[in-house]
């Protein structure tokens, strides 16, 4: 089997996303990627070096500089007839992009795959992770978004594939990019970090949230992270919502303070090696996941802990 | 402007989903069922774009159960005009919910088809994406703001790092996230009137849908339980486990 692998970029460097996919698509044959971008030489040479890759695909063009979805997604469709399989990371980049190459091949896409268990079946989870299917594609061609924390990441230094520039059909002109703000930090990214700190509802403000969670985070060199209450309620930004509708995290040690552990919390997080909680309520739900508990008031205990580090 | 709003008519937020014992999928049968969460911000948005004066009327679709009437009722009581109910006892994948919604929206012409980004049920987050490659239009999904200008919509996502803003050229296709509003309750009156709003029924075979699935359900099991560890009696005994992790 050939599988086209969507390379997450941002016209500089390949995005950790990408290295997870890979691996799962090493499962069902030989590794293809596809750079989109605009200027994105430096892209297609790094992923010339991840190891087991083939064939790299370059379209550099200034339409997909944005990675509009109505400008990829044909070009990937072009580039299927040559392939037996899409994958594409389960980021907003590749949940925007990979349904619309499916449409394109009539293809019904399999979403989030968590392993490979055959040429055309995939687990993926159902019911914000209360159920997983198992299920198998009677389709021709594959279309498949890989859940990052589901599958181990490939080297990115050992291979060379070959690079090879392709054109697609460019511009759609229905779309086009105005701006982004995306958040620069000197912090691990939530979804690769090794260690994350996530606060909860009971932190009551931006001003709590900051003062009280960063300086841990800080001490540890960890992301920080948030559940949907805190970010509902304007504590932090949206990109840092950990959850089945935020980001799915696996780190080494995850710490949940004043986060009670709803469901939807829960589903995003608790494939971590090591769950940390500290909460006031000794009956939070959070405690039935965790592997480290602490029932005490974050305003005292955090800082206290943090001083102690 | 004419909005299109699907909704799906799902298990309710609250209940905790049981896989069935027998391993085919999830026990619905005396289930509370109510209109997908993403759903309902969709409907919301189309409703305040109405009220601003965006749009004209907006018609609510769903496809499921002749019980995702009250799905459909739920919407024209928030103020939907109208309700279009395509008919099926089968379980509809998203691509053919794309291809009906793309037949429909070739009879109505929507400037604006307005989705929740995925369902709570099957979380597949597809359907928005395929109906606009289907109807070759522009998509802004995970919408955290919509703003109507013309015949364009500006469209501000909820990305991986942070906000990302596209303009559409209409007709487009949003698909809505967490915060891109906070839907309103129907009030009585409002519920009341709904029942008298215009509700057709039609099935997937009116418009030359084929619904056979393209994906295999082989099981449905319940996913592997965390156990929960132990409880440290306070900060200094959990310095410690936490050093011992190597972490700090």
């Amino acid at each position: 089997m050939k599988t086209l692998v969507l390379v997450e970029h941002d016209n500089t460097k390949v995005a950790d996303a990408t290295l997870a996919v890979v691996t799962a698509a090493g499962k069902l044959g030989e590794v293809h990627l596809l750079v989109a971008g605009h200027n994105c030489g430096s892209v297609a040479e790094a992923a010339a070096k991840i190891a087991g890759v083939g064939k790299v695909h370059v379209a550099d063009d200034a339409a997909y500089a944005n990675g509009l979805a109505e400008n990829v997604a044909p070009l990937a469709a072009a580039l299927m007839a040559d392939h037996d399989a899409f994958l594409a990371p389960a980021t907003t980049q590749g949940k925007n992009v990979a349904p619309r190459v499916a449409a394109h091949l009539d293809v019904m896409q399999v979403s989030e795959i968590l392993s490979v268990e055959g040429p055309k079946t995939f687990t993926r989870p159902i019911y914000a992770g209360n159920a997983i299917a198992t299920v198998e594609s009677t389709d021709d061609k594959l279309v498949i978004t890989v859940r990052g924390t589901a599958f181990e990441k490939a080297a990115t230094e050992g291979g060379s594939g070959t690079i090879e520039a392709v054109t697609g059909p460019g511009d759609a002109g229905t779309s086009s990019f105005v701006s982004s703000e995306i958040a620069k930090s000197e912090r691990p990214e939530l979804t690769s970090a090794k260690v994350i700190v996530s606060g909860g509802r009971a932190l009551k403000d931006a001003e709590t949230f900051e003062s009280t969670i960063t300086p841990l985070a800080d001490k540890l060199g960890a992301a920080i992270g948030a559940s949907r209450a805190a970010v509902d309620a304007g504590y932090v930004p949206n990109d840092y919502q950990v959850g089945q509708t935020g980001k799915i995290v696996a780190p080494e040690v995850y710490f949940a303070i004043g986060i009670s552990g709803a469901i939807q919390h829960l589903a995003g997080m608790k494939d971590s090696k090591v769950i940390i909680a500290i909460n006031k309520d000794e009956d939070a739900p959070i405690f039935q996941v965790a592997d480290i508990g602490l029932v005490a008031d974050l305003y005292t205990a955090v800082p206290e802990l943090t001083n102690a580090l | 402007m004419k909005i299109l709003v699907p909704v799906k008519r799902v298990i309710d937020y609250n209940v905790k989903p049981r896989v069935k014992a027998d391993g085919t999928g999830v026990d619905l049968a005396n289930v509370k069922m109510s209109m997908n969460p993403f759903d309902e911000i969709a409907v919301e948005e189309a409703i305040r774009l109405k009220e601003k004066g965006a749009a004209t009327e907006i018609v609510a679709v769903s496809i499921g159960p002749a019980k995702a009437q009250e799905t459909l009722r739920t919407a024209l009581a928030m103020g939907a005009d109208r309700a279009i109910l395509i008919e099926t006892d089968e379980e509809v994948e998203p691509l053919a919910v794309a291809k009906i919604l793309k037949a429909i929206a070739d009879e109505e012409q929507p400037g604006l088809v307005i989705l929740g980004k995925q369902s709570i049920s099957d979380d597949s987050n597809q359907t928005g994406q395929m109906l606009a490659a289907l109807m070759g239009r522009p998509q802004g999904t995970f919408a955290n703001t919509v703003e109507v200008d013309g015949d364009s919509v500006t469209v501000k996502r909820e990305v991986d790092g942070g906000l990302q803003t596209v303009k559409l050229a209409t007709p487009a296709i949003v698909t809505t996230d967490l915060r891109l509003n906070e839907p309103r309750y129907a009030s009585l009156p409002n519920i009341m009137k709904a029942k008298q709003k215009p509700l057709a029924t039609k099935t997937a075979a009116d418009y030359g849908v084929d619904l056979t699935p393209r994906l295999k359900t082989i099981k449905v099991a319940e996913p592997p339980v965390r156990q929960a560890g132990e409880k440290v009696a306070d900060v200094a005994a959990l310095v410690e486990k936490v050093k011992a992790l190597g972490i700090a």
